[in-house]
Order: C-alpha cells, then sequence, then structure tokens
C-alpha cells in the first residue's frame, strides 16, 4: 500500500513538474513562434535560435568566458568587500553608543537614497576602471548587510549572551561564537538582499564605463544597433543571475542546517 | 532612541562641515569636491535656468507611471496566484526565472522595443518592479487565515467578494513590503536608464553635467535625486503607517 502511495506521490510530483517546466517551454517556443510569424522585425525581436547561436558563437570565441568571469569578479569582490564591511559595521554599531550615534543616522538617510546616481562622482574620483566599478557595488550593497546585522544582533536572545558571559566567554568568544550564529540567518537575509543589488549595480556600471563585461558587450551590441547581440547578452545575464541566486540559497540551506529554519525562505 | 531628533542628525552635518572644510581648506582639489556651498549655489541657478525641474518633473512622471502599472498588475497577479493553483503552476516558474535577473540588463532591451523617450523607461520600471509587487503579494496572500476565509464564506460572500474583503487586506503588510522595495528599485532603474539612454531627465541632466566639466551642478543634481528617493521612501512609510493601524488594534 505504501508502495503505491509513493508511486502515486512520484506522478503527482513529476506532473507538477511537467507543468512547471511546460510554462518556460511555452514561453521559449512563443518567442521563436512569434519572432518568425512576420508579425515583428528580426531587429525587435530576434527569434530564439539566431539568439542562442550568437551565445554558442561568443562561447566558442572566449567572449563569453571574459565577459562573465569579468562582470562576475567586480560583482562579487564588491559584494564581499561589503559583507565584511557591513557585518563588522554593523557589530560596531551594536557594541559602541558612539558609533551608534554617528552611523544611525548616515544609514538611515543613506539606505533608502538611489545611490546608483553617485556614480558620476565615483567615476571623476576613481576614474573608470574596475576600482570604481567595485567601490560602486560596494556602496551600494552594504547598506542592506549593515540594518540586516542590526536587526539580527538586536534579536539575540540577552539569556544566551548572559549565559556564554556566566560560562566564562571573553567579549570575543562571546561575539564570534554565540552573537554572529544567532544573529546568522538575518545576516543571510541581508546578503541575500545584497547579492542581486551588487549584480544590478556591476552590470549598470559596466553599461555607463565601458570596459567589456556582460553589460559592457550588451551595451556595445546596442550601440551598434545588433539587438542579437542585445538579446545573447540578456540571455547569458539572466543564466548567471539565476546561478547566483540559487547558489546562494543553496549556501544558506548549508550554513543553517543547525537551525531551526526548516527550508529555504520563501522568495517565490 | 530616546536621542533627541536635533542631536540624531548631529553627525550628518558634521560630515557637510568635513565636506565643506575638505576642498576649502584643499584638502582635496575642488574639482574632485566642490564645497557644498557652491553645490548649493549651483542648485538654486538650476532651478533658476529652469534646467531641474522640467527634468526632474520628466523623471517622475515616467517613475509614477512605471511603478503605478507595477503596483496595479502585480499585486492582481500575487494574489490570484496565491488563490488559484493553476495560476501559480503556471506563473511561478517565469517569476523564479525572472526575479534573479539583474533588472539593468533589460534597459538596451526596453530601448530597442520602445525608443529612446518616455515608453522605454516606463516599461523598464513596469518590468522591473513588477516582480517585488507579486511576490510580496502572492506570500501575504498565501499567509492569510483560513478560518478567516471559511468564515466569510460561511456567512454566504462569494469568490469575488472572499478575495477582496478577506484575502486582499490579510496580504496588506507584505504587499505593501514588496511596494517598498519597488519603490526604491524604480529609482534605481529610472537614473540609470537616464544616465545610459535618453534625451531628458535627472539622470540625463546628471551625465549632461558632468561631460560639461560643471561639476558642482553635477553634485546638486546627484544629491537632488538622492534626498528624492529618500523623501519618496520616508513618505511611503509614513502612509504605510497609517494605512495599517487597524492592524495595531
Amino acid at each position: 500500500m505504501s508502495a503505491s502511495a509513493s508511486l502515486a506521490r512520484v506522478v503527482a510530483t513529476s506532473g507538477v513538474l511537467l507543468a512547471r517546466s511546460s510554462a518556460i517551454i511555452v514561453l521559449l517556443a512563443g518567442w521563436e513562434l512569434f519572432a518568425r510569424s512576420g508579425k515583428v522585425t528580426m531587429f525587435v525581436l530576434p527569434p530564439l535560435s539566431a539568439v542562442v547561436e550568437r551565445v554558442w558563437a561568443d562561447a566558442i570565441g572566449g567572449d563569453l568566458l571574459r565577459n562573465t568571469l569579468l562582470t562576475l569578479y567586480r560583482a562579487l569582490a564588491g559584494f564581499l568587500i561589503a559583507a565584511v564591511a557591513g557585518v563588522a559595521l554593523g557589530v560596531l554599531i551594536m557594541r559602541s553608543k558612539i558609533s551608534r550615534w554617528f552611523f544611525d543616522p548616515i544609514i538611515s538617510v543613506g539606505f533608502p537614497m538611489p545611490k546608483i546616481a553617485f556614480l558620476p562622482i565615483i567615476v571623476l574620483w576613481f576614474g573608470v576602471y574596475d576600482l570604481s566599478k567595485i567601490s560602486m557595488v560596494v556602496f551600494d550593497a552594504v547598506f542592506p548587510i549593515v540594518t540586516a546585522t542590526i536587526i539580527g544582533i538586536q534579536g539575540v536572545e540577552r539569556e544566551l549572551i548572559w549565559s556564554a558571559r556566566g560560562m566564562g566567554a571573553s567579549d570575543r568568544e562571546a561575539i564570534w561564537q554565540v552573537v554572529l550564529p544567532a544573529a546568522l540567518p538575518r545576516i543571510l537575509t541581508g546578503l541575500q538582499v545584497a547579492l542581486p543589488i551588487a549584480l544590478i549595480v556591476a552590470i549598470v556600471s559596466e553599461m555607463t564605463m565601458g570596459g567589456y563585461g556582460l553589460g559592457g558587450a550588451m551595451l556595445t551590441a546596442s550601440r551598434f544597433s545588433n539587438s542579437r547581440g542585445v538579446f545573447a547578452a540578456l540571455l547569458e545575464i539572466t543564466v548567471v543571475g539565476y546561478v547566483l541566486v540559487k547558489g546562494m540559497a543553496l549556501l544558506r540551506r548549508r550554513l543553517l542546517v543547525w537551525h531551526a529554519e526548516a527550508d529555504s525562505p520563501a522568495t517565490a | 532612541m530616546t536621542v533627541a531628533p536635533v542631536l540624531r542628525y548631529v553627525p550628518l552635518l558634521l560630515l557637510a562641515l568635513c565636506w565643506e572644510a575638505a576642498s576649502r581648506l584643499h584638502v582635496a582639489s575642488s574639482l574632485a569636491l566642490p564645497p557644498l556651498t557652491s553645490v548649493a549655489q549651483a542648485w538654486i541657478e538650476l532651478i533658476e535656468d529652469g534646467e531641474l525641474l522640467p527634468n526632474a518633473m520628466a523623471s517622475l512622471y515616467r517613475c509614477a507611471v512605471g511603478l503605478g502599472l507595477s503596483i496595479l498588475l502585480g499585486s492582481i497577479l500575487g494574489i490570484f496566484m496565491a488563490w488559484w493553483r493553476p495560476v501559480n503552476i503556471v506563473v511561478a516558474p517565469l517569476v523564479e526565472i525572472f526575479y534573479p535577473l539583474p533588472k539593468s540588463a533589460l534597459i538596451p532591451v526596453t530601448v530597442i522595443w520602445l525608443g529612446f523617450g518616455d515608453a522605454s523607461k516606463i516599461l523598464l520600471i513596469f518590468l522591473g518592479c513588477m516582480l517585488p509587487v507579486t511576490i510580496g503579494a502572492f506570500n501575504g496572500a498565501r499567509g492569510s487565515d483560513r478560518a478567516l476565509v471559511w468564515s466569510a464564506r460561511g456567512m454566504g460572500a462569494g469568490e469575488f467578494r472572499v478575495l477582496w474583503d478577506v484575502v486582499t487586506p490579510s496580504a496588506m503588510p507584505e504587499l505593501l513590503n514588496g511596494i517598498r522595495t519597488a519603490l526604491a528599485l524604480s529609482f534605481i532603474l529610472l537614473v540609470s536608464s537616464e544616465m545610459i539612454v535618453s534625451q531628458e531627465g535627472l539622470g540625463h541632466l546628471i551625465g549632461v553635467l558632468g561631460a560639461n566639466g560643471s561639476y558642482e551642478g553635477m553634485f546638486a543634481v546627484v544629491l537632488t535625486v538622492a534626498f528624492i528617493g529618500y523623501g519618496a521612501d520616508r513618505a511611503y512609510q509614513a502612509i504605510v503607517r497609517r494605512a495599517l493601524r487597524w492592524q495595531l488594534q
């Protein structure tokens, strides 16, 4: 009986899987058919097959790998710096009154600002190379991480810290072994917010400053009215974004196996 | 925080003073960091010349239309996804694929479709902001209390009545959170698309001033954009607090 029940479950889940992937298949097929129907020009919507061909050509020519690595380097370097600096700043703010007094208004004003507007100023200061692109990513990604760290630390139960202290933990030990692990779910949520931002900013700064990368390649194609190139870059960027965000969710599950949080956070 | 509100913002004042001092004392070159007072002067000149306001209106118009459309369609879609399973099965995988897409990658695509004007920016903001709103509405509506739905049905409410009177209000907190994310995103997309391709708007003005080397003006417009974004978020939060007062009771 249990075998038939599990069989039924397998059939049901595979049915749902089929239905889910069919939405994507229908979308892709619809793209191809609509582009070939003659209702739109090749410029407005090149057929999927032509776009895939172009992605393939990029892949063989080595452009795809180079541009992807450049964009990933800029986005992830900035993201990692923002992660370390953001968590450190959050801890500092929660530990000392003076730094809280100083940083609290700056963060509450800076967080909702569209920081991308500062891009020309960053260019003025640091030029158009990787330094300014990475600085821009750090500047944009650090705010959600700081606020998440602060909220996470605020939510740590006082009893946990007291008992660690009671058992003779030093200040440093209490932070590393009690406060940060207990605040980790919130901090990871902050990182999950910051990662897509890092990617958005890396791509925008590549579009405005040039210097290859997926965003740069996309804008070059756009300048030459090469719409196949634009859509190929869009496809590549979609895949990169998907892999990064999924990877982050996996990392979260790995890091929080000990935590009560039963499964992955509800994003969709 | 118990600090008096005036005292609270002293650090910002300190930063402003440091800025002014750094460029007046030539710690930083006045090209790279024009004194705050000359930035303020440039701001007033930009308003008097009639440069700032028309561009700001153009930007805000794009933002408002794009965001408005995304809120309208996004919340309807999200609530239907939570309410009706077939919609969920069809739409959820699409949401899952497009959610991680860095929305700035859509800038050249919307330009190909709709050109350099208002329409491409509105489409960009609409597409970019739609997903956070949809996900907020979906998560909120999914969490609505089954017992409330059953009792509404038991009292003879029709499907749409239940959707409107029970599911939508209980989706509100998460939905409003999603809209806040969308609001921030709309400014990011607006400014970056205007900096990359456009003929008017605040982002365009920043680019033009920077290219002409009038950095005081550029700083002035950058700060204007930053504070419009900040002000919009604050205003939104105030409205939300009023709208959700029933929840606290």
